[in-house]
């Protein structure tokens, strides 16, 4: 019981997968922009992330390890080519604003990061909690930041006006830099620093220790 | 000729993937410690990008695309859901073929990519860079300059941040921000000088 909790909520945030592992970055920056498209995407690597960490915990003891990389590769690729087409069929707009970024999701490295360190090494019932609590993880960051890009980027959220913008006789103007690309950039850093700031373990050594004064002097 | 120049330094500059679409960002951000693992994994990239681009353009024109196979007189197929398989089974290909040939023909090359030749098959940039090639529909000539340019403008955003990251070494930094949070906020000014060259034409 404990194992399956700590499965399911360890990736939240002691162990996010963004944030402490850097993985899954590109599409965690690239389409946070706006948070129905957000939404989506997080709907669309948790359900691969879940079918693919159950798939390959199922055929964990048949796998020779020579070509497992492969056979993880193959059963992602078949996983995310369902949900594209799927996109496709139902929704075919959102499909059209993640573009490439449905693809993308074989390369996202959460979804091989998982299968390898801990699909392969345990069982289903777990696997299947693991990929629901890395999924979680990985959403938790995407929303946030896409729910700061797109409030401070246009005043409105899902198309709800939150603030009204000065175009429209309101207050609010409307900051375009939160809608380029590189203020995602800025947000995740000041979400790592946050989080660091919270759970001092995560905090990483620096790579220089400076020599401090006194060791100077007595030299 | 022009279009293609066109092609190339667009991919460089103004549509550089690490930095304009954050692709490859884990590679990007993990592996840019030191200037020299850098040129190494740099060059390893615009290889694979120079060859899986114009490969995946063949497969795609003659076997996927909606009657493609009209060469085989089966001209009513359209296998184009299978792209993303078989454009990453191509990728694991060519990355393990290179590695073969590089280990038997010069050692000392490959003893300079290392771990980062069979990493680059689960690199976002070598797909998404065979995607948006898809996307557009270049041809074989357009897609090999277009598979060079992304790849050299990935090596110079790689190279760049590393250069700042050996800089940045001695700096006091504040102990939550240590490691990955200034190089998300370091790439994040990187990025903002690339955006500004989109605004020359080209």
């Amino acid at each position: 019981m404990m194992r399956a909790r700590q499965a399911l909520l360890n990736p939240l945030i002691d162990e996010n997968p963004v944030t402490l592992h850097i993985l899954g970055i590109c599409s965690a920056v690239a389409i946070s922009n706006s948070l129905y498209s957000a939404l989506v995407m997080s709907v669309a690597l948790t359900s691969v992330l879940v079918f693919s960490n159950v798939v390959i915990s199922m055929i964990r003891r048949h796998l020779p390890s020579s070509v497992r990389i492969i056979v993880q590769m193959t059963i992602i690729a078949s996983g995310v080519i369902v949900v594209d087409e799927l996109l496709r069929a139902f929704a075919p707009e959102i499909a059209q604003t993640l573009s490439v970024f449905v693809g993308l999701i074989i390369t996202n490295c959460i979804v091989l990061g998982r299968a390898e360190a801990f699909a392969t090494q345990h069982g289903v019932a777990l696997s299947f909690l693991d990929a629901i609590g890395n999924g979680l993880g990985f959403s938790l960051i995407l929303i946030s930041v896409a729910i700061i890009r797109e409030l401070l980027g246009t005043g409105s959220l899902l198309d709800v006006g939150i603030f009204k913008p000065v175009s429209e006789g309101g207050w609010f103007e409307p900051n375009a830099f939160f809608m380029l690309p590189p203020s995602a950039f800025f947000i995740i850093g000041g979400i790592i620093w946050a989080v660091r700031s919270w759970k001092k373990e995560q905090v990483e050594s620096p790579e220089f220790e400076p020599i401090s004064v006194a060791e100077l002097e007595s030299d | 000729m022009e279009q293609l120049a066109t092609i190339f330094i667009r991919s460089v500059f103004v549509e550089n993937l690490a930095l304009a679409f954050f692709l490859g960002m884990c590679t990007f951000l993990a592996v840019s410690k030191q200037i020299k693992t850098a040129i190494g994994l740099g060059a390893a990239v615009i290889l694979v990008e120079g060859i899986t681009v114009p490969v995946n353009n063949l497969i795609y024109t003659y076997f996927l695309q909606d009657g493609a196979l009209a060469w085989a007189g089966l001209g009513h197929l359209d296998f184009s859901y299978l792209g993303l398989i078989s454009y990453i089974g191509v990728i694991a290909a060519v990355v393990q073929i290179l590695e073969m040939i590089l280990n038997r023909y010069f050692p000392a090359l490959y003893n300079a990519l290392g771990i980062f030749l069979p990493l680059l098959t689960v690199n976002c940039a070598i797909l998404g860079a065979s995607l948006f090639m898809v996307q557009r529909d270049y041809n074989f000539v357009e897609s090999a300059a277009y598979g060079l340019g992304v790849g050299v403008g990935w090596a110079l955003a790689l190279i760049t941040l590393a250069g700042l990251r050996e800089k940045m070494k001695y700096s006091d930094i504040p102990e939550g921000l240590q490691g990955l949070g200034i190089v998300f906020v370091t790439a994040g000014l990187l990025s903002m000088a690339f955006l500004s060259i989109t605004a020359l034409e080209f």
